[in-house]
């Protein structure tokens, strides 16, 4: 890329004079913000009006709730990060404002011609969910004041991270389809490995910086690749090991091929050495290949991504009914509240892309593509902007994480890859997911926020991070 | 570090190009294919706006569409349920059209060029009325149905009925059976919980044993082997062949036995006729190995056992001979073991050549389409399918056959007053062995022609399927057929 685009949220110290002020582009944020709570909101109606006939009574409920979610947001960042990248937010904003709509949508199905007359309750509990998601977004924003504060907690966060990630292998009682990845109490059930990814980008960031050095610097020159010494080989196998045992344990092929992909991406970012991804993508093969041949849960997968009208009555069949919804749709899509996605199997959360497919159509379908293709490069720019390694290594690996996980989620109900059993982030249906990605867009506002606050500028606040209290938990 | 990430965001906008671009492809150049595929029930879910035509078996519907106060205007039902559940399948909204509902789904929808111009549907169309398909009368004889699906109850299992001089399916039995009835309502839920209950027993009762899946099919081959050794003018009933106690098969030393290791003939060698009444292995297999790999595929191919699949309109799988590698192989395949692989479908069609002096019919189970006002505009000719060999060696294997049920492993299937012809099969397999029978009756002037397969029986053919044949034949005769 030898000429970026320079958009409205470019780093602005290039543009300005020492001295100038930096615009903050809070006001472009809140038009935007407006603009989603308002497609949000129209949303909401077309589609009461077209399978019920009237409005539902929940509809201001439901306006005013969603409005001030926002408008709390927007104030929030205002005043603790009022430098922070002004598209991130109104992204988030319509992609979880669609996500409830289509869940709504998906509420009432029953209610319709040829439905079985019951209606849920699901996007109710899901806006919950998403007040709380921003309650944490609040908390991250207000705690976390200097990003660079967290690497002090890297390990804490690596261990957190781990038993966030092993925990459902070890208690009874958490399979749900087939693999074991949530952890049950009480009515509710919990996705750790949501909040485990992100404490994970956070130690891999923090400890690549440490180590970017001696990784990058100590090779063999092979034919024309540098490569690693065999004992510089340890983090990216072990990174692989534990892949691999969260694919055995717990059968989560999604979390298996995310974990281990943000990683050596990072490492790649980090090192600025394409030999990690060629090493990360043989032991990739190497993992898959093995795995195909032991497990028949992978095989089945495989298979049913290969033909899935092969096995249409049986493993494929969720893929076909998606492949049906999104056929359906076609250019224009059947309009919110006239198709079926109904009668694709867990439309409301691993499918709930293929709704939008059969209803919004191609140009529906794309533009949510496109819009979380905003949000990604929007982080990949706050890292490219960013001054110091640690905040650079996160924000990349915090975009990086969201870009995987959508090509994995999109390529699966598409078609495209196997399916996994991973979350369309800020659209799907699932608190766990929801509150995580939250917390994760947090964080690249925060670092956003570093990035484009003119240099020389102290933070508002000392970070309080760094005080005395915290030391006792340093090792 | 932003050389990589440059680079890194470049492969993500690659990767997002691709999503964008299989959606393409999928939501605009697939998008016709995929909006048309029978199991998209979207698509079902507009036809039940209009009146499903009926299927009808001997003037009683045996499947129709019934008006009802719901959202989805039509309901279907199946009055006898399970009785016919092999034959008309289901029209499920969740799982789409199985069965003849598929098989015959445009005709029943009305979207068949045939019923373009039934007068009803002109009217219909221009009142702007409901529009109604059209129906299927069936060949089906309901006697031979109820016998055949009481017969198999409790055990996993298949008949076939023909009629030998047209083809028509007389009865088409699969078990275990299904009601179609709550596949093919309008509760989601009900749907899902009848399915789920289907899945959970050891065969899930979709299947259609009778069509649908193949079978080692142990000697009732041996009617093949003996019509191959009779076309080929040099064997007759009466020539005598070898019939050893035990017979080594060429180039191994793989002891071939008879059943139960019992000797065929005290001189080690007995008439044609004979070997097939008592079944003797060890007979068989040298005289398939005497005919050559050649003669008995081609008589194997004949009678339509070639690997292809076809259709009545429902469709059967092909049955196959498989590889025959070298001698001992094609000695195996002689006794109905190693890869010969059938259908009872076509099972019954080498009883139904047999009985109709050489002649093999098309098998067909629709006798007429009819218009939404019952006029018909559309009836089934017979069709020859093949002519596997003369009517002379039809006769000599339908004095051979008669003989086997007159005294030998297929006494069972013996009908007082009436001459019944029939081989018995018993097929070894991984489980308990298979048990099939194949004959027809009157001998003399045969109306039916029946399989019996019983799947890991256990017993012998003679001791299972013989009697349930006999029932089948029965139940056929005395309804007047």
């Amino acid at each position: 890329m030898a000429a970026p685009v320079n958009g409205p949220g470019t780093d602005p110290r290039a543009a300005l004079a020492p001295g100038t002020a930096v615009p903050t582009r809070r006001g472009t944020e809140l038009l935007l913000l407006g603009f989603a709570v308002l497609i949000t909101l129209a949303a909401h109606l077309i589609i009461d009006i077209t399978v019920t006939g009237s409005p539902g009574t929940e509809m201001v409920t439901f306006g005013v709730w969603f409005s001030v979610l926002w408008a709390v947001a927007h104030v929030v960042v205002r005043r603790f990060a009022p430098y922070a990248d002004p598209l991130l937010l109104p992204c988030v904003a319509v992609l979880s404002g669609l996500g409830l709509s289509m869940i709504h949508r998906l509420d009432i199905a029953g209610e319709q011609v040829g439905g079985n007359g019951a209606a849920s309750v699901d996007a109710p509990v899901q806006l919950v969910w998403a007040t709380v998601g921003l309650v944490l977004f609040i908390a991250v924003l207000v705690i976390v004041r200097d990003h660079r504060a967290l690497s002090r907690f890297a390990y804490t966060l690596a261990l957190i991270g781990l038993v966030l990630l092993a925990l459902p292998a070890v208690l009874p009682n958490s399979e749900i389809n087939g693999a074991k990845l949530w952890i049950r109490f009480g009515g509710f059930s919990i996705q750790p490995g949501e909040f485990a990814k992100i404490c994970l980008i956070v130690f891999f960031a923090a400890y690549l910086v440490d180590k970017r050095d001696v990784l990058a610097l100590a090779s063999r020159r092979v034919l024309r690749l540098e490569l690693p010494r065999g004992r510089d080989l340890g983090p990216v196998l072990l990174a692989w090991v534990a892949s691999i045992l969260v694919l055995v344990f717990e059968r989560d092929l999604g979390s298996s091929l995310l974990l281990f992909g943000i990683f050596v991406v990072m490492l790649y970012v980090a090192t600025e050495r394409a030999s990690w991804l060629v090493i990360g993508l043989l032991l990739f093969a190497g993992g898959a290949f093995v795995a195909y041949q032991l497990f028949g849960h992978v095989r089945v997968r495989v298979d049913t991504w290969l033909d899935p009208f092969a096995y249409a009555d049986t493993g494929g069949y969720q893929v076909v009914q998606s492949l049906f919804s999104l056929g359906t749709g076609g250019l224009f899509g059947a309009g919110l509240g006239g198709g079926r996605p109904d009668q694709v199997p867990v439309a409301k959360s691993d499918f709930i892309a293929a709704a939008i497919g059969e209803e919004l159509g191609l140009f529906g379908l794309v533009a949510m593509i496109v819009i979380y293709l905003v949000l990604v490069e929007r982080g990949l720019r706050t890292s490219l902007v960013v001054r110091d390694g640690f905040g650079k290594l996160l924000a990349a690996g915090l975009a990086f994480s969201l870009a995987w996980q959508v090509f994995v989620v999109l390529g699966g109900v598409t078609g495209l890859l196997p399916l996994t059993g991973l979350t369309t982030p800020f659209l799907a249906y699932g608190g766990s997911s929801l509150v995580a990605n939250f917390g994760l867009v947090a964080l690249l506002v925060r670092i956003s926020d570093a990035a484009r606050r003119p240099a020389g500028t102290a933070v508002a606040t000392p970070p309080k991070l760094t005080d005395a209290p915290t030391e006792v938990v340093q090792p | 570090m932003n050389a990589p990430l440059r680079k890194v965001a470049i492969s993500v906008l690659v990767l997002f190009t691709l999503l964008i671009v299989n959606v393409n492809v999928i939501q605009v150049f697939r998008a016709d294919e995929l909006r048309a595929d029978a199991r998209n029930t979207r698509v079902l879910v507009e036809q039940y706006d209009e009146q499903r035509g009926s299927i009808i078996v001997d003037g009683t519907e045996i499947a129709l569409s019934e008006a009802t106060e719901g959202p989805l205007t039509y309901l279907r039902r199946y009055p006898q349920g399970p009785l016919y559940a092999p034959v008309t399948g289901y029209n499920s909204l969740i799982f789409g059209n199985r069965g003849l509902e598929e098989a015959v789904d445009e005709v029943l929808s009305g979207d068949d060029a045939r019923l373009a111009l039934s007068f009803r549907r002109l009217t219909e169309l221009f009142t702007g009325q409901d529009l109604s398909g059209g129906s299927v009368e069936l060949t089906l004889d309901p006697a031979v149905q109820e016998a055949a699906m009481s017969a198999l109850e409790g055990r996993v299992g298949a008949v076939v009925a023909l009629d030998p001089q047209t083809g028509a399916v007389l009865g088409l039995a699969s078990t275990p059976t299904y009601d179609p009835n709550p596949l093919s309502s309008h509760d989601p839920s009900a749907i899902r919980a009848y399915a789920e209950e289907l899945e959970a027993q050891e065969t899930d009762p979709r299947t259609n044993v009778a069509i649908s899946e193949r079978y080692p099919a142990g000697s009732i081959f041996k009617v093949v082997v003996a019509a191959a050794a009779l076309a080929s003018g040099d064997y007759a009933p009466e020539t005598v062949i070898p019939a050893p106690q035990d017979y080594i098969l060429p180039g191994t030393t793989t002891d071939l036995q008879n059943f139960g290791d019992q000797p065929c003939s005290p001189t080690g060698e007995q008439p044609l006729i004979e070997a097939l009444t008592i079944s003797c292995n060890t007979a068989f297999a040298q005289l398939g190995i005497d005919l050559g790999e050649e003669a008995v595929r081609e008589m194997a191919e004949a009678l339509g056992i070639d690997g292809t699949g076809f259709e009545i309109p429902l469709e059967v799988e092909g049955s196959t001979l498989g590889e025959i590698d070298g001698d001992a192989a094609l000695g195996q395949t002689s006794i109905g073991q190693l890869d010969v692989a059938l259908t009872p479908m076509q099972a019954a069609m080498i009883a139904a050549a047999v009985a109709n002096d050489g002649v093999l019919m098309n098998p067909y189970l629709v006798e007429s389409v009819q218009a939404p006002d019952l006029t018909v505009i559309d009836q089934t000719e017979p069709e020859t399918f093949s002519e596997p060999f003369s009517a002379d060696v039809a006769e000599q294997l339908t004095r051979m056959m008669t003989n086997v049920v007159d005294e030998g492993t297929g006494r069972r299937a013996q009908i007082s007053g009436i001459e019944v012809a029939g081989k018995t099969g018993t097929a070894e397999n991984a489980g308990p062995d298979h048990n099939w029978f194949i004959g027809f009756a009157p001998a003399g002037d045969p109306s039916i022609a029946v399989a019996v397969f019983i799947r890991n029986g256990g017993g012998t053919g003679g001791d299972i399927s013989a009697p349930i044949a006999r029932e089948v034949i029965e139940a056929h005769l005395q309804g007047g057929g």
